[in-house]
């Protein structure tokens, strides 16, 4: 690691000093490899009002310094949001979750091969140095929203989450003011600029993630696919929210994990399914809309069949159809 | 710089570079070499502290960020002549083989045991009101921690019997 200046923010007009650091389970261990290689890191672990979650109106206010472990086990967010603490457990080690934050996942980097490697080219890591993962082995590459630049994929299995569940960013910008973004204007794609990842401007820092308020009845899911049963970043994930209405599907919110370089969503999907009866034959043509008809690496070919799997088999759990023969995801190992 | 840190029960006040991260402190520093370096990464495990009473990878620590924080090691749960519960277990059921990834495996697991007690669900759990300690759910549970040798039954073995000692 090169040398760094540790600051202590007292404030959060500290947090613009350098490279802030919470959690630091992606950022520390980026840093021992030299991928990233901040000059001064800013410790806001100890801002005030940061580690809370609080009602807002219907729905909840979690501060970004909330970790993982805090917001999958809160008794709320069990009963309301499950999908969310589904996907938070699906992610890491427990050991991980007890330090990772809300913000600081939101902001992890890609787990491409070719980021982590400094002797390869890698424009994100590099602007303008070249993508090795172009001609090299990409299995975890992305089938969605790439670039001529880059072609990873977002790693996050909260953030798929909390796309699906319409979970707004709130931001404090330099000049002290605050917005809210919603998760899905949150990230930009890669473009010809992939090192800038978020709308995130200099000096703003990520306060809080706000849930709206929870649907009655909904069903909820996180389907998680994976190389082994634990402790895996996903191939492909879906996050699903439904409400039965009767024999027809409402209020359905879809967000795919893995895919992409953000939480990925398709609304020409989802206006397929709003209103209709569950049906098989349906799941298929849905399936057909979403799915790409080529990937832009030959090695994430097998994702366009995992997704489209993956796909039908969560819409058939959330409808009650049952898992579709076949499309079994191991949940247990010995 | 300077940071003051409780460890297994006495302050401790240690000279370091920025860069120091928390296994290297209580390795280096503080002469406490039971925590273990694997791959210094998060990836397997074996420098598993308590930290405030939570377990965390202590490789993935910096020692700058945890001023006034207390601190378990393994050295601070039992002792030769006064093994805790899983300690105990893990000698009674062999619960290793090259005994490496033992020190993180017993730290991370009784911090396992007293979060499936307050009812933490994991990623297996048929419900998010919590479980049972099913082999399915400590396997999960303890996905943290590797074993190269691949005790895992056995592991699992002495962490079941370590928590029917404890009820």
């Amino acid at each position: 690691m090169r040398p760094i200046d540790y600051r202590r923010a007292s404030s959060f007009d500290d947090a613009a000093a350098g490279q802030i650091i919470a959690g630091g389970t992606n950022l520390l261990d980026l840093m021992k490899i030299e991928v990233m290689t901040p000059d001064t890191v800013v410790d806001i672990t100890r801002l005030d009002g940061l580690s809370t979650i609080e009602a807002e109106d219907d729905g909840l206010r979690i501060g970004a310094l909330v970790t993982n472990t805090m917001l999958a086990n809160d008794a709320r967010v069990r009963a309301g949001w499950p999908l969310l603490s589904r996907a938070i457990l699906a992610g890491a080690s427990a050991q991980i979750r007890n330090k990772a934050t809300t913000g600081g996942n939101l902001l992890q980097r890609t787990r491409c091969p070719y980021f982590y490697d400094t002797s390869q080219a890698c424009n994100k890591r590099s602007p303008g140095e070249g993508c090795a993962a172009r001609g090299g082995a990409g299995r975890m590459l992305a089938l969605f929203g790439t670039s001529d630049q880059c072609l990873a994929a977002h790693p996050s299995d909260m953030a798929v989450a909390l796309a699906a569940l319409q979970a707004e960013v709130e931001i404090r910008g330099a000049e002290g003011r605050r917005r809210r973004v919603p998760i899905h204007d949150f990230y930009r794609g890669p473009g010809d600029r992939p090192d800038i990842e978020t709308v995130l401007d200099r000096g703003d820092l990520i306060t809080a993630v706000v849930l709206p308020r929870p649907l009655e009845g909904a069903r909820q899911t996180y389907r998680k696919v994976r190389d082994r049963a634990s402790y895996a970043f996903a191939l492909v994930s879906v996050a699903g929210s439904v409400t039965m209405d009767g024999e027809t599907m409402s209020d359905v919110s879809l967000a795919y994990g893995s895919v992409a370089p953000h939480p990925w969503m398709d609304h020409d999907v989802v206006a397929m399914l709003e209103g209709e009866r569950p049906s098989d034959a349906l799941f298929q043509r849905a399936a057909d809309r979403l799915v790409p008809d080529s990937a832009p690496h030959p090695d994430t070919d097998y994702k366009r069949t995992l997704l489209r799997r993956t796909f039908i088999a969560t819409l058939r759990q959330l409808t009650g159809l049952g898992d579709a023969t076949g499309t079994d995801i191991a949940r247990t190992h010995g | 710089m300077k940071t003051t840190l409780t460890v297994n029960g006495r302050s401790h006040q240690v000279e370091h570079d920025a860069r120091r991260t928390l296994l290297d402190t209580i390795r280096d520093d503080l002469g406490l070499p039971g925590t273990k370096k694997g791959c210094d990464h998060g990836q397997c495990g074996a420098c598993t502290i308590l930290l405030n009473g939570e377990r965390v990878n202590s490789c993935l620590c910096l020692t700058a960020m945890h001023d006034g924080d207390d601190i378990t090691t393994i050295e601070g749960i039992g002792s030769p002549d006064r093994l805790s519960a899983l300690q105990k277990a893990f000698v009674e059921k062999d619960g290793y083989q090259c005994g490496y990834c033992t020190p993180g495996q017993i730290m991370s697991a009784t911090a396992m045991l007293r979060e499936v007690s307050e009812g933490a669900p994991s990623y297996v759990s048929g419900d998010l009101d919590g479980a049972a300690l099913t082999d399915a759910e400590m396997a999960e549970r303890m996905s943290g921690n590797l074993c190269r040798c691949s005790a895992y039954p056995l592991i699992r073995e002495a962490i079941l019997m370590a928590s029917e000692a404890e009820t």
